[in-house]
């Protein structure tokens, strides 16, 4: 029973960084641009599929980990400076835009890979099981964890110490008086949206070795990072990294003694936060 | 000069196509109107893949007769089912109502058969099922007019009990989605698997769509079942077996499954780390019959692809609507003629020999037990043991 329990902690734990992986992303472009980037999840879909394809060709998961981010978070510097900037301020036409965009990439990608589920091993020396005496566990989402952990902490001391973190904690805290100082919200946007998109491909290609891929895992995975941003609340890497965790748990221990339930024990946990805590658990109160 | 040329290309066009719509209508004329056949299937959504595939199968064995039954010419009248009843329902209503089909065929979802069925009944369009596996649709549900040429759950599931219990192990973990399959094919290998003496370890239903099996593979490596029965089917299937792979438990725990679990569609994303998982279904890529062989050549020449059992399903299908067509003699204006030819219809599938059982409606088949294979260079399933004639017994 202890061995079913720790193995379902680590389980829950290697979700929860892949979460966080998506609701960071999520979270820093919202901070920053005020769009709620609903694409988002089309961006993890297109960074699996880019994995999947360049994995193929290129035969090292580490480069495709480090590529397919670059791609992706390209593609999303383009898609703010030629599709949303032009909105600014108007949040409800941007958030259709990113809706619209989520269709398009998510029907290209079904168009050019097909219907049929795919799945990408992960790499030889991360496969197959660990054996730590009578208690056996796979490697790979012990990477996930490692890694989410790692990259949680960086991007905490990124936004604390360097100049761009500054800015960027500037830019979200108050656009209007970020620019009177000298700081361009424009710019400081853009590459927020890159790294933010960046990051939903990086969570593709960690994802996929965990998790199939198939169409409409998009919604889904959209639908969870939203959940994780409500319950630990917009525009703070904290509120990303511990609602990830609490939705990982709620998820994990919820399939696991409750599995009809799973799903709904979610949304109770959000439906409770909001009643509570509108603004999430690490949430600032807006004005 | 350009328009005046222009027009006269128009003109010129204009004058072929007359002729040529002409000379149809005098070509139909003389060989009776062809006869349509209205085909309900998922081709968008979670299982647009089985659409697909059961879709290649049709017209395959269409090909195969050169698109002819009784002196008559067929057509093939394709609809989205988008793995949805509702749309399922005004799908088959259109074909009827507006299309005028002569027949039914298709349906990837029991809840679509189920909800489609009183209007099949009381316009009593005769509907060939070449999917939906509900042991209901052909026993407290059934139609004269609806007839199964796939499987019941109860069908493929139940000889495996018996099986794994002498074969695999006594001790089996069950698996399944929670919905009407899952528990209709959990509930038959039991009932099976209980006769043979076996002991279920645990009984577990998850959700469809599942992104993460670990939580159920934890219970299963706390259970230590000497065998694993589960029910899943597409993605479902993907992410169980790769993590199943993942943790380790195939090295201590055998996979006892139901056919849908090792379909080579499945089989394609998991690769080599599946060989050796053991099923149930009524068709097997390695059946030594010349039916097979011929499926088999035929569906590799043409899709460069390894076929699986929805292509089968789709293609007898086809095969029973031609057999029945071809005893009528392309005359469908006596309806009662048209359902005893089909009541009594056998055929010579790629899954052995298939005969419709008039009581029930649904065919009765062959059941096999498989095992995930490489042979010839492509990863499917190699047979293991003939299950028997397996009747299903329609209550």
């Amino acid at each position: 029973m202890l061995l079913l329990l720790l193995t379902q902690l680590l389980n829950s734990l290697a979700f929860a960084m892949l979460l966080f992986l998506l609701a960071l992303g999520l979270s820093l472009i919202f901070g920053v641009a005020r769009v709620v980037n609903l694409a988002h999840g089309a961006f993890y879909l297109l960074g699996a599929y880019l994995g999947l394809a360049l994995g193929a060709s290129l035969g090292s998961f580490w480069l495709v980990l480090l590529l397919v981010p670059l791609l992706v978070g390209l593609l999303g510097v383009l898609v703010e400076r030629f599709l949303l900037r032009g909105l600014h301020g108007r949040e409800l036409e941007q958030v259709l835009v990113t809706i619209g965009l989520g269709f398009i990439l998510a029907d290209l990608l079904r168009a050019f890979f097909g219907a049929a589920i795919r799945s990408v091993p992960p790499p030889a020396e991360l496969a197959g099981p660990l054996f730590l005496g009578s208690f056996i566990y796979p490697k790979y989402p012990l990477f996930v964890l490692v890694m989410g952990v790692l990259l949680f902490l960086l991007v905490r001391l990124l936004l604390a110490r360097t100049p761009f973190g500054v800015q960027v904690r500037a830019v979200t805290a108050d656009p209007g008086m970020a620019s009177t100082l000298g700081i361009q919200p424009a710019r400081v946007s853009l590459l927020t949206f890159g790294i933010g998109t960046a990051l939903a491909g990086l969570g593709g290609v960690v994802g996929a070795p965990m998790i199939a891929l198939a169409p409409g895992l998009d919604a889904q995975m959209t639908l969870f990072a939203l959940i994780v941003v409500v319950i630990g609340g917009l525009g703070r890497i904290e509120g990303a990294f511990w609602g990830a965790i609490l939705v990982g748990l709620v998820d994990g221990f919820g399939r696991l003694f409750l599995p009809q339930l799973a799903m709904f024990l979610i949304f109770a946990l959000m439906a409770l936060v909001l009643a509570l805590k509108p603004e999430g658990l690490l949430g600032r109160r807006l004005a | 000069m350009a328009t005046i040329r222009r027009r006269q290309l128009i003109k010129a066009g204009l004058g072929l196509a007359g002729l040529a719509a002409s000379s149809r209508f005098s070509f139909s004329l003389a060989q009776q109107e062809p006869i349509r056949i209205g085909v309900v299937l998922s081709y968008s959504g979670p299982y647009a893949r089985l659409g697909q595939e059961i879709t290649r199968g049709m017209e395959l064995y269409l090909e195969k007769v050169g698109y002819q039954a009784g002196g008559r010419r067929i057509q093939l009248l394709k609809e989205d089912e988008e793995a949805d009843p509702a749309v399922a329902v005004r799908k088959v209503r259109k074909l009827v109502e507006q299309d005028r089909v002569n027949l039914l065929s298709g349906i990837i979802l029991s809840s679509s058969a189920y909800g489609i069925r009183d209007y099949v009944h009381e316009r009593q369009i005769p509907l060939i099922i070449a999917n939906a596996a509900a042991n209901g649709i052909t026993r407290e549900r059934r139609s004269p007019y609806i007839f199964r040429t796939s499987i019941s759950a109860w069908q493929q599931h139940y000889p495996m009990g018996p099986w794994v219990a002498r074969n695999v192990g006594k001790k089996v973990f069950l698996l399944a989605l929670d919905y009407a399959f899952g528990k209709e094919a959990t509930a038959a290998f039991k009932e099976g698997f209980l006769q043979a003496g076996g002991e279920p370890v645990a009984e577990l239903y998850t959700p469809l769509g599942s992104t993460d099996y670990s939580a159920v593979i934890s219970r299963i490596a706390a259970a230590r079942p000497e065998a694993v029965h589960a029910v899943l089917s597409g993605s479902d299937a993907v992410i169980f077996l790769r993590q199943f792979i993942q943790f380790g438990l195939n090295r201590s725990i055998q996979l006892a499954v139901s056919g849908e679990v090792t379909d080579e569609n499945v089989l394609e994303a998991i690769g080599d780390a599946a060989l050796g998982a053991k099923s149930a279904d009524h068709w097997v890529y390695t059946l030594n019959n010349s039916a097979n062989r011929e499926f088999i050549r035929a569906y590799r020449q043409k899709f460069n692809a390894v076929p699986n059992h929805f292509a089968v399903r789709g293609y007898d299908a086809m095969q029973f609507i031609v057999d029945a067509i071809n005893t009528v003699q392309g005359d469908l204006s006596n309806r009662q003629r048209l359902l005893g030819a089909i009541e009594s219809a056998k055929i010579i599938s790629p899954r052995g020999f298939v005969q419709m059982d008039p009581e029930t409606n649904n065919v009765t088949q062959h059941v096999y037990a498989r095992e995930v294979a490489r042979i010839d260079g492509v990863l499917t399933n190699r047979l293991l043991a003939d299950l028997g004639t397996i009747r299903d017994p329609g209550k």
